[in-house]
């Protein structure tokens, strides 16, 4: 039955689940170092809601083996007390949670209007562009992973674009774009604008 | 009155302005010591008295929602920030937190005497990772120096603070499923009643504020209701940061009253529209605010100011948009956010904004039809006040409201295959390009 009598709904061409689950990866355990992070971070929550520290847990596994597995998955589970399912159900929701193998540098360059209207999508357009891929893409050489991201709260300074889930590039402009890659690869990290609210 | 000089942002354009020392060498954490020299009750009717309404977009007044907490059940009470700032063209927390964060922790401990809370979750979003880093080293600074935690300041009072950081969900700025996700589920939201501020966080009372709306509660503290009371027109009262993006000449974070007109905003504040550019269309408070046209320049930036010129005041968000600007393309732009975002929990919600957005997409390749415009109308209709939180609403405004104003534009694509607009430099070069999600 058609949810909208106008709607061809149902239909291959409107049908969308797009599941998929992360592969299992290797063993996963937290390294004593991330363990000792997680159990600090447990603590801010109360005792009988442990859950709450699952963002965080997620986190923690990919600052240690750069994405999600099905592995990690069910070692956080247990961490928590919660089942496979739920951590899966939390992994698939949050865009931030990678499950693929992601390059050395993820760019997630902002699509929203604010950023658009200053030419991130022609930035977009010259990333893959450059690199041979398209957006959701990593690169022949692993260097660099290209996403588009919705709106990142900086749109003054658009069009912005967030490396590694943390840092911080602005005002790119469609043009330079060669530069920019060329000095991620030659000086890593530095080469990126920062956030210009940064006085120090 | 005009407010005369900022008072959240006096300091944030100086180096080092988000320490501790600096904060306090400004008089900081004045304000707390006095509150909690204050009843509970004192601080509220204090806050009721100033006409503070909420700053996260929907104008609720914050004493009001604060007495809403129910002081005789035994359970534990919490105040959760929001600091998700996710809506689109907005970006004062953003500020706030990275130059000014402990204002942000001054105003906490106050409101949690205020419910009778002991903890604070400040729900961080996760892009905002350079700023939580940065907050959390204050934090540490705040409690060595004995303003949070155990005693604050003698005074036998205790408050504990903690940053939660999200993982990239829009949704996850509605209060109620912020609440999920802190909780460590999906953001997704919950039926109401009961409100938060009854059945709330681990279904305890909550209270759920904006960083902007709690960083406005040491100020009244410290001045007093009826200096804020003075500020901007009835009801809507107060400094004000409005964030402006978009194609002006100087974008970004301005704090003033919401006496402020959009003409002044842009053509004042921002130095007007980039050279050899005229203005085309506005969005006054982020993108789940109905389009304006210049028509409405003169509309006060107010809460009820924009209501009235067919909009609202949402998160103060405004984006500016010059003649180069598709607005079929617009819509579609909006749209896939809202489609992206969605958080799949309400039907109407989550298939409508793929419907829509796939016949915007259609429109865009030149292949609409009339009947289209209708079907768009139609899709909205059922989705406005059909949802669990205003979300529904928030993802038909950019649709409903430039078939409105630029259906001229519409009609060109459908009956000559392409834009009225020639296309902007700024554009992608493929107009619709191939999302993967
Ligand atoms: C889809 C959606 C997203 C929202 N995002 C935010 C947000 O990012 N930040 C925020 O402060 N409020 C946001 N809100 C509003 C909150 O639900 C809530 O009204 C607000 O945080 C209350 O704080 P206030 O009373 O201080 O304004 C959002 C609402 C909806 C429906
Ligand atoms: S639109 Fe790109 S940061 Fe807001």
């Amino acid at each position: 039955m058609s949810f909208h009598p106008q709607m061809p709904y149902g239909t291959p061409a409107w049908h969308k689940s797009e599941r998929k689950l992360p592969d299992e990866g290797p063993a996963f355990e937290f390294t004593a170092e991330q363990k000792a992070k997680f159990d600090e971070i447990v603590t801010r929550y109360p005792a009988d809601r442990r859950r709450s520290a699952l963002l965080p847990a997620l986190y923690l596994v990919q600052e240690q083996q750069g994405h999600i597995t099905g592995n990690a998955i069910a070692y956080v589970a247990g961490l928590i007390g919660c089942s496979r399912a739920d951590v899966e159900d939390v992994v698939s929701y949050y865009v931030m949670f990678f499950t693929q193998p992601v390059g050395k540098y993820v760019l997630g360059v902002c699509r929203t209007l604010g950023c658009a209207l200053n030419g991130a999508g022609r930035v977009t357009e010259e990333l893959c562009r450059h690199l041979h891929i398209a957006p959701n893409e990593t690169d022949a050489t692993g260097t660099f992973t290209v996403m588009e991201m919705e709106c990142l709260g900086a749109c003054d300074r658009g069009p912005v674009i967030m490396v590694n889930n943390e840092h911080w590039h602005e005002c790119q402009r469609p043009e330079d774009v060669p530069q920019l890659l060329e000095g991620l690869r030659e000086r890593g990290l530095a080469a990126l604008s920062g956030c210009h609210l940064k006085k120090e | 009155m005009r407010l005369p000089e900022p008072v959240l942002t006096t300091h944030v354009n100086e180096p080092f302005s988000y320490t501790l020392e600096n904060y306090l060498k400004w008089g900081g954490y004045a304000a707390m010591k006095k509150a909690l020299a204050m009843t509970p009750g004192q601080i509220i009717d204090e806050v009721k008295a100033s006409g503070l309404r909420g700053r996260g977009g929907a104008g609720f007044p914050t004493g009001m929602k604060w007495s809403f907490v129910p002081k005789d059940i035994p359970k534990p009470k919490y105040l959760c920030v929001n600091a998700d700032e996710s809506e689109p063209g907005t970006f004062k927390d953003h500020v706030l937190m990275e130059r000014n964060p402990h204002l942000l922790f001054e105003g906490c401990v106050i409101a949690c005497r205020s419910i009778g809370a002991k903890t604070a979750y400040i729900y961080i979003r996760g892009e905002f990772y350079h700023v939580q880093k940065q907050m959390e080293a204050e934090l540490q600074k705040a409690y060595a120096a004995g303003y949070l935690g155990r005693n604050i300041c003698g005074t036998g009072e205790d408050c504990d603070i903690h940053i939660h950081r999200g993982a990239g969900a829009y949704e996850a700025g509605e209060e109620s499923a912020l609440l999920e996700s802190l909780e460590g589920k999906r953001a997704q939201p919950r039926l109401r009643p009961p409100f938060p501020a009854v059945v709330g966080l681990y279904g305890s009372p909550t209270i759920i504020n904006n960083v902007e709306t709690i960083c406005n509660v040491p100020p009244i503290i410290e001045r007093g209701a009826a200096w804020f009371q003075g500020i901007g027109p009835e009801k809507n009262q107060g400094p004000k940061l409005f964030c402006v993006s978009g194609h002006v000449k100087r974008p970004g974070v301005f704090e003033t009253s919401m006496d402020v007109t959009l003409r002044e905003l842009i053509y004042d504040f921002c130095g007007g529209i980039r050279d050899g550019h005229e203005l085309k269309a506005i969005i006054p408070g982020g993108s789940s605010t109905n389009v304006l046209t210049p028509a409405s320049l003169d509309a006060q930036a107010s809460f009820d100011g924009l209501v009235k010129a067919g909009s609202m005041l949402g998160s103060a968000a405004m984006m500016v948009m010059d003649e180069t600007t598709d607005m079929v393309w617009l819509a579609e732009n909006l749209t896939h956010f809202y489609k992206h975002e969605s958080c799949g929990k309400c039907t109407p919600c989550r298939e409508g904004s793929d419907w829509m957005h796939k016949i915007l997409q259609k429109i865009l390749r030149g292949e609409g039809a009339m009947k289209d415009l209708d079907l768009l109308l139609s899709i909205a209709n059922n989705i406005g006040g059909k949802t669990l939180c205003p979300f529904g609403d928030a993802e038909i405004a950019p649709v409903v409201s430039t078939l409105q104003h630029f259906r001229a534009e519409y009609e060109h694509y459908i009956r000559e295959g392409r834009s009225l607009v020639p296309r902007a430099d700024w554009m992608p070069r493929t107009l619709v390009p191939a999302h993967a999600h």
